[in-house]
């Protein structure tokens, strides 16, 4: 381990807000827009990703040794795609109607970015604690990506959150949200939301840096 | 007769009411990431509906003779080695093999096509690598996989092709249209923290509403064609 990689607190926190995996980084896309209609398949999927992403993660950094570089890639798709196996037989298993609503996006989970880019930026460098670590970082963030564009979708799409009414019967739901252009539009307006505070933020701390030195 | 209706019926469905992209959200990344000119969209298009083709082909094969409930191959392996029952179920070890056959087919078409077509290859080479990880690709087998689970409505190879050729081109239409888009974006003034992909996304969505006006298509042009054909 080189001296200047990111220790395991840093990789955590660096996951949920400042290397976002959704917002930050632009990885992901195909879940994130695609099952993020309503809660409840939403936080499924997170929780698929979150198991498949830790435990590639940790295998990885078990193996990273072994690595050969041009075959790499290779290894760590193979271990992301017997782990998605694992998970998409769990769901048909135990939430069979949750995994008939995700449908083809758990298997889908094998080419979802954020994990070959988790396993070949963290994982193949570094310790197994800071994989942990690194993994579950991204994951919190992902879920939280994710949670904000559904939680949006839902409750202007159907007037509910996690199945329960938030909006009363007056409220004319929005169902072009459910429908994949609202998967778009949600998504675009929350990223440049998170840009726009991003540059605020960065706005701000220029000007106290000015003042400071004023 | 019965036939083509049904392969005209799976490629317009695969490339305008559910396209890939604005329908199904597989291969955002390219369609986000490649979409600045329209030349370059072109050849990420070209590129990808080759490959999907090729993929599918080789995927319904092994799905078709290996891997479905009820395949040829494994039930004569194992009567072959003295199994009593003929039952033999290979679909848990299809999303390891789909991998294996796209990074496969990738790497194989990329030397075919260096060492045979040097003009194509300057063209979309560069491409070719990306494709190992589009979503696209691996969602044309998976439904192709899921045509082939019911033994009483198989899926051929022509019906699988067709899913396959009518999806690339439907990627293809959609990443060109959003090239010709932000072309023209880029001489606009665009709220900087929407600049990049925020307002890419929210062209995205406004396409999809458009292309949410081909429902139903299919029902018209089988009808027009029974007519026709008949």
């Amino acid at each position: 381990m080189s001296p200047s990689q990111p220790t395991a607190a840093e990789r955590f926190i660096n996951g949920i807000l400042p290397e976002n995996p959704v917002y930050r980084q632009l990885l992901g896309m195909c879940p994130t827009l695609a099952v993020t209609g309503a809660m409840e398949p939403a936080m499924t999927m997170v929780g698929a990703t979150a198991f498949v992403l830790i435990s590639a993660n940790v295998i990885t950094s078990l193996i990273r040794g072994l690595l050969k570089p041009h075959l790499r890639i290779l290894v760590f798709t193979l271990t992301i795609a017997t782990f998605v196996t694992i998970a998409d037989r769990f769901l048909a298993a135990y939430v069979y109607e949750m995994s008939k609503v995700l449908g083809p996006y758990v298997p889908l989970i094998i080419v979802n970015c954020i994990i070959i880019s988790r396993c070949e930026i963290c994982a193949s460098k570094q310790g197994v604690g800071v994989a942990l670590a690194d993994a579950i970082g991204m994951s919190l963030g992902f879920g939280l990506a994710l949670a904000s564009i559904a939680t949006v979708r839902e409750i202007l799409g159907k007037g509910e959150w996690f199945g329960v009414t938030v909006l009363g019967e007056a409220w004319p739901n929005w169902g072009i949200m459910a429908l994949p252009p609202g998967a778009f539009l949600t998504l675009g307006l929350l990223l440049a939301l998170a840009n726009w505070i991003g540059q605020r933020r960065a706005e701000a701390l220029a000007a106290r840096e000015k003042g400071t030195e004023g | 007769m019965e036939t083509l209706i049904t392969l005209v019926q799976i490629g317009i469905g695969a490339a305008l009411i559910n396209n890939f992209v604005l329908y199904y959200f597989v291969g955002i990344c390219p369609f986000l990431g490649v979409s600045r000119r329209i030349d370059m969209a072109f050849g990420m298009g070209c590129a990808v509906t080759f490959v999907i083709s090729i993929a599918a082909a080789l995927s319904w094969t092994f799905t078709y003779f290996i891997l479905r409930p009820g395949a040829p191959l494994p039930a004569w392996v194992w009567e072959t080695v003295g199994g009593t029952s003929g039952n033999v179920d290979l679909s848990v070890l299809s999303y390891i093999m789909y991998i294996f056959v796209i990074a496969g087919s990738v790497q194989f078409v990329e030397m075919y096509v260096r060492k045979f077509f040097p003009a194509l290859y300057k063209s979309f080479g560069v491409f070719l690598p990306l494709i190992t990880t589009n979503c696209a690709i691996l969602f044309a087998c998976l439904e192709i996989m899921k045509h082939l689970q019911d033994p009483t409505r198989l899926w051929g190879l022509h019906e699988a092709l067709t899913l396959a050729v009518g999806g690339g081109l439907g990627f293809t239409l959609a990443i060109v249209l959003m090239a010709g888009i932000r072309e023209e974006l880029d001489m606009c003034d665009v709220p900087k923290p929407l600049r990049g992909p925020g307002i890419a996304l929210i062209v995205a969505g406004i396409m999809a509403m458009a292309f949410m006006g081909f429902a139903g298509v299919d029902r018209g042009i089988e009808a027009a064609l029974s007519t026709l054909l008949k």
